[in-house]
């Protein structure tokens, strides 16, 4: 009874998977994507509402460093809620 | 506990409020209309004599062991196809009965085998007792005539025998099949004396049998005989406990002899099965006993040493030593854990309040995180609680089903067997799935719509149903307008032109006129139930998705009442306990934010511990930091991150990267490779304590056998608190379900005791509800008012390419449970003994593949290598596998992507190639990319 249990795996992996880009900067531009159908004031807020609900601080500290050293990585209204995070 | 015998009153009960009073053996009995004679009768107390009848089934009157006489009518009816009427008055018992009752019997027993002291039934055979009963004292017709006491012994099945030789052709377990399990894979071959059941002319593991064990519970006789009794012998003692394999929540009794467990017998009285089980729960016990448990503590300084066992006392020490250390090095935030949904309410509610309160932080999450936190996130955002919104029962009064992305025949079996019955009453069937998923087309079943979305267009496919019943006048503006909120500006968005169905048709390849019609059903077909998988919430949208089903189930009104809501089908045993009982890093148990000082306060106070007010770090997030560094411990209890979670080279990377991983398991799993202590844990048959199943119920998980390891997991999770200065005690869990109770408003009416007393309850079980809510929202939301919101189609970012033109999208299957740690030590394997890829002929004939071929799987993050199997169920372009062996490792090619907003990663969108492994003279890739039409990246 029972199958084998340590076979040898057959698999690889392989590096590119993150592609360079700050896990903090990829799910904050997620998030804000998913708010494009607001307005920009009220997305920003409901992004940076749900950033200070579930991130854990060191979290929120690296995508405010990250919104700070490379703007241009970040969704418009994912750099706003940073802002907002911030203030 | 002596074993536990339910009464069997020999046909269902009926419902209605109307009654009839008859008459039996002059006795007074009151019934609803529509009962039969012999239900009645044993209602009062007598029991007539039956073989072919029992009360899990619909009559059939074909033993004539139950015939009765009744005033006034002529003959002997059979009193279990006889309904009762009003002033019927009966007897069971006259000369005339005895008579035909003993000639039935000696007709059975002239063709039985006379082995009783012998037979492996012995004791629990209906047909022995019913010789008893009748009076049998001769068989007038010997034995030496024709008979079957020569047929053959089915043994094909790795947990059941047939002995044809005994069986008395009843039907009861050819209808067992289709009644109870919807399965129809035996039926009666022959006629008259060469009547025969048969598993469709092949034996039964050739067969369409699914192996539920509903044909061996049916059973009156020894033919159909779990081989466990027949090695071990007839059980003798019974303890109440709940299955621990997926989210239904099965109750069972554990059957045994002395300590020895001999078999699962599916409890008639269980709230959620109601007496059926699938092979899993019925038959996939014997890990609990498998050598490869570890029952000792083992530690080691680095991962390539080799393992050390120890006491539990040193294992501890060390353990709580090393956090301090690494916490005194790195920060209090450097380490955290994983709760587990295959441990018990009481188990799960000590290990995150261990690390809320002795590892002063909120770093602790569950494996839910990969699973439903859409469904916690997207059904608390609109309804206001993060749960499910029926009991199982609720699907008997379903007109319109709608299944999305699950696959309940196979990862819920005990409910679908409750659905296909409902189905089979007429409910009508909406199935949206990329896959032709059984459900689709089985035996007496056929979905009216099959909308075959391509993966990863859920919430497109949604938001057009939603438009359908917009525009085309279907909202329930009564209910809307008195139960919900939001609904003019969802309105206006849902009406928009890009959420037609015709504008969505190419997107989600759903035929616009189709996508209407099951639309226009759900809206206007009565009462409509969504029930849905994680097909729906593993995706880059799974949450925007719950809340499109939200918006759905509201804007048609079906929410609140029997036969409809919005189901999550949970995948683990106790998902949603381990949700409940506070496991998520931004929440307390109840659901309640850790950012909410009066809630804080009152564990605070409790606890004696101040604790952090900010969310703390989810599973992936520990994986960043861990890769990052400021993340350097992780304590895992009952999962296997590196076998189940996405992108295993990123979590085995991150498991490198700490100094200490601590894993807590039956077994040496995949992520016990990476671990530095390894804690043993208990299997459910040795746990005391609670598992609340998908429908909110909260189930007594008993104690079988003492815990072989010597300690309970939730002492283990004490100790190691006390040892880092956090004293944690309890004399026994019933007190820890007592402190919940006392902190957790939902939870203020449970206690073991009320569970003992009720058999379960389904939370919120309180003041208001002191005996639970089998369904919610029927007067109100949970938030007040139901709350519309908006949710807009966002593609995912994972998309084929050239070089990965084919969607791999992943799932489950019958006999295998998650990563397989339990299901591959059982014979289960018979059924599975590794994962396939299904792949359509035409993706398979352009790339040279043939049934049976070793193929490779490669995606962006790395590749695999496993079985083609050809298969129709996807459309062309969708690839299927499953994920329940570590040797093939489907996790290798899925990515990071995840849900937007709680990070639940999209397995079931993942881009790939596939080619031969071995094509001849030259690779496997080259090949592919030849024979495939360039595709836009």
């Amino acid at each position: 009874m029972g199958a084998e249990l340590r076979m040898e795996p057959r698999t690889e992996t392989r590096t590119e998977s993150h592609g360079g880009i700050s896990p903090q900067i990829r799910m904050a531009n997620e998030i804000a994507v998913q708010f494009h159908h607001q307005p920009p004031e009220e997305a920003a807020a409901a992004i940076a509402a749900h950033i200070r609900a579930f991130w854990e601080p060191r979290m929120r500290a690296e995508l405010l460093r990250r919104a700070e050293a490379e703007p241009q990585a970040l969704d418009p209204l994912a750099l706003a809620a940073a802002r907002l995070l911030r203030g | 506990m002596s074993l536990l015998k339910e009464p069997d009153l020999g046909t269902p009960a009926k419902a209605g409020l109307a009654t009839v009073t008859i008459e039996v053996d002059g006795l007074p009995v009151t019934v609803p209309e529509g009962t039969s004679v012999m239900r009645a009768a044993a209602l009062s107390g007598i029991e007539i004599p039956k073989l072919c009848a029992t009360d899990s089934l619909e009559a059939f009157g074909s033993c004539r062991l139950c015939l009765v006489e009744i005033e006034g009518r002529r003959g002997t009816p059979a009193s279990c196809t006889t309904p009762v009427a009003e002033g019927m008055k009966v007897r069971t018992q006259s000369p005339k009965l005895a008579k035909l009752r003993q000639g039935v019997m000696e007709l059975y027993i002239s063709d039985h085998p006379l082995d009783c002291l012998t037979c492996s039934a012995n004791g629990d055979c209906e047909l022995q007792d019913m010789a008893g009963v009748v009076g049998l004292r001769q068989v007038r017709y010997g034995y030496s005539g024709a008979n079957h006491l020569a047929e053959p012994t089915d043994t094909s099945n790795p947990y059941f025998q047939f002995e044809a030789s005994k069986c008395i052709a009843c039907s009861r377990c050819v209808r067992a099949c289709g009644e109870i399990q919807g399965t129809f894979a035996l039926t009666i071959e022959g006629r008259g004396f060469n009547s025969k059941v048969s598993a469709g002319g092949t034996d039964f593991m050739s067969s369409e049998c699914v192996s539920c064990g509903a044909c061996v519970q049916a059973c009156p006789t020894a033919t159909l005989q779990e081989k466990s009794v027949v090695q071990l012998g007839m059980p003798t003692r019974s303890v109440i406990t709940t299955c621990a394999y997926c989210g239904v929540g099965c109750s069972f009794k554990a059957e045994l002899r002395g300590t020895e467990l001999v078999r699962m017998v599916p409890y008639k009285d269980g709230g959620a099965n109601e007496g059926h089980s699938c092979v899993k729960g019925r038959f996939a016990f014997g890990y609990a006993t498998h050598p490869d448990r570890v029952l000792t503590p083992m530690i080691r300084e680095s991962i390539t040493d080799e393992w050390r066992q120890v006491d539990w006392e040193t294992a501890i020490t060390y353990t709580a030593r090393r956090l301090r250390e690494i916490q005194a090095r790195y920060g209090v935030g450097a380490i955290g854990g994983i709760t587990s949904s295959r441990t018990t309410n009481e188990e799960v509610y000590v290990v995150q309040k261990m690390i809320r309160a002795a590892f002063g932080n909120n770093n602790v999450d569950t494996c839910a995180r990969v699973c439903h936190s859409p469904t916690g996130y997207g059904l608390k955002q609109t309804f206001g609680t993060s749960a499910g919104t029926q009991d199982f029962r609720s699907v008997a009064k379903a007109d319109v089903i709608m299944v999305i992305g699950a696959n309940p025949t196979d990862g819920h079996p005990v409910f679908a067997s409750r659905m296909k019955r409902r189905i089979r009453e007429g409910a009508k069937l909406i199935v949206i799935d990329p896959r032709r998923i059984d459900l689709v087309r089985s035996p007496h079943i056929e979905a009216t719509h099959h909308l075959q979305l391509a993966p990863g267009t859920n919430v497109a496919v949604i938001n057009a149903m939603a438009h359908v019943v917009l525009t085309e006048g279907l909202v329930a503006r009564d209910f809307v307008a008195e139960r919900c909120e939001g609904f003019e500006e969802w309105a206006e968005f849902i009406a928009r032109p890009e959420n037609s169905p015709e504008a969505v048709e190419e997107l989600t390849g759903v035929p616009a006129e189709e996508l209407r019609a099951a639309a226009r059903l759900y809206a206007t077909g009565g009462n409509a139930a969504i029930y849905y998988g994680l097909g729906v919430t593993e995706h880059s949208q799974g949450s925007t998705m719950v809340m499109g089903m939200a918006n759905l189930a509201m804007a048609t009104g079906n929410i609140g009442r029997e036969g409809v809501g919005v189901n999550p089908l949970r995948g683990q045993n106790n998902v949603q306990g381990s949700c409940d009982m506070g496991s998520f890093p931004h929440e307390l148990p109840g659901y309640r934010h850790i950012s909410d000082d009066v809630v804080r306060g009152t564990f605070e106070e409790m606890w004696g511990r101040e604790i952090q007010s900010e969310p703390g770090l989810r599973i992936p997030n520990m994986f960043d930091a861990a890769l990052e560094g400021s993340f350097r411990a992780l304590y895992v209890q009952g999962e296997d991150i590196a076998q189940s979670d996405p992108n295993t080279s990123h979590v085995t990377a991150a498991l490198r990267a700490m100094e200490l991983v601590v894993v807590q398991d039956l077994f040496l799993n995949e992520t016990a490779r990476f671990a530095h202590v390894f804690l043993p844990g208990t299997s459910f048959l040795e746990k005391d304590g609670t598992f609340t199943n998908a429908e909110r119920r909260i189930n007594r998980v008993r104690p079988v056998m003492p815990p072989r390891t010597g300690k309970h997991e939730w002492q283990i999770a004490c100790e190691i608190a006390e040892a880092m200065g956090y004293p944690m005690r309890y004399a026994h869990p019933s007190e820890i379900m007592d402190e919940i109770a006392a902190l957790t408003p939902t939870f203020a009416g449970v206690s073991f005791e009320k569970l003992d007393k009720l058999g379960s309850v389904q939370w919120p079980c309180n003041a208001a509800a002191p005996e639970g809510t089998p369904i919610m929202h029927v007067d109100g939301f949970v938030r007040g008012k139901g709350k519309f919101v908006l949710t807009p189609f966002v593609p995912t970012r994972e998309r084929s390419t050239r070089k990965f033109p084919l969607i791999l999208t992943t799932g489950r299957i019958l006999t295998q449970y998650n990563v397989g740690a339990q299901t591959r030590r059982t014979a289960n394997v018979a059924w599975h003994p590794e994962d396939v890829l299904e792949i359509h002929p035409h993706d398979a004939e352009v790339r040279g593949i043939s049934d049976g071929d070793e193929v490779v799987l490669s995606s962006r993050v790395g590749q695999t290598s496993l079985r083609a199997v050809l298969s129709d169920r996807m459309p062309v372009g969708v690839v299927y596998t499953t994920f329940h062996h570590p040797v093939t490792g489907a996790n290798v090619v899925t990515t990071e992507n995840s849900d937007w907003a709680t990070n639940c990663p999209e397995y079931k969108v993942t881009a790939v190639q596939v080619g031969l492994k071995n094509p001849p003279g030259r690779q496997a890739a080259t090949r592919a990319e030849e024979l495939l039409p360039a595709m836009a990246d």
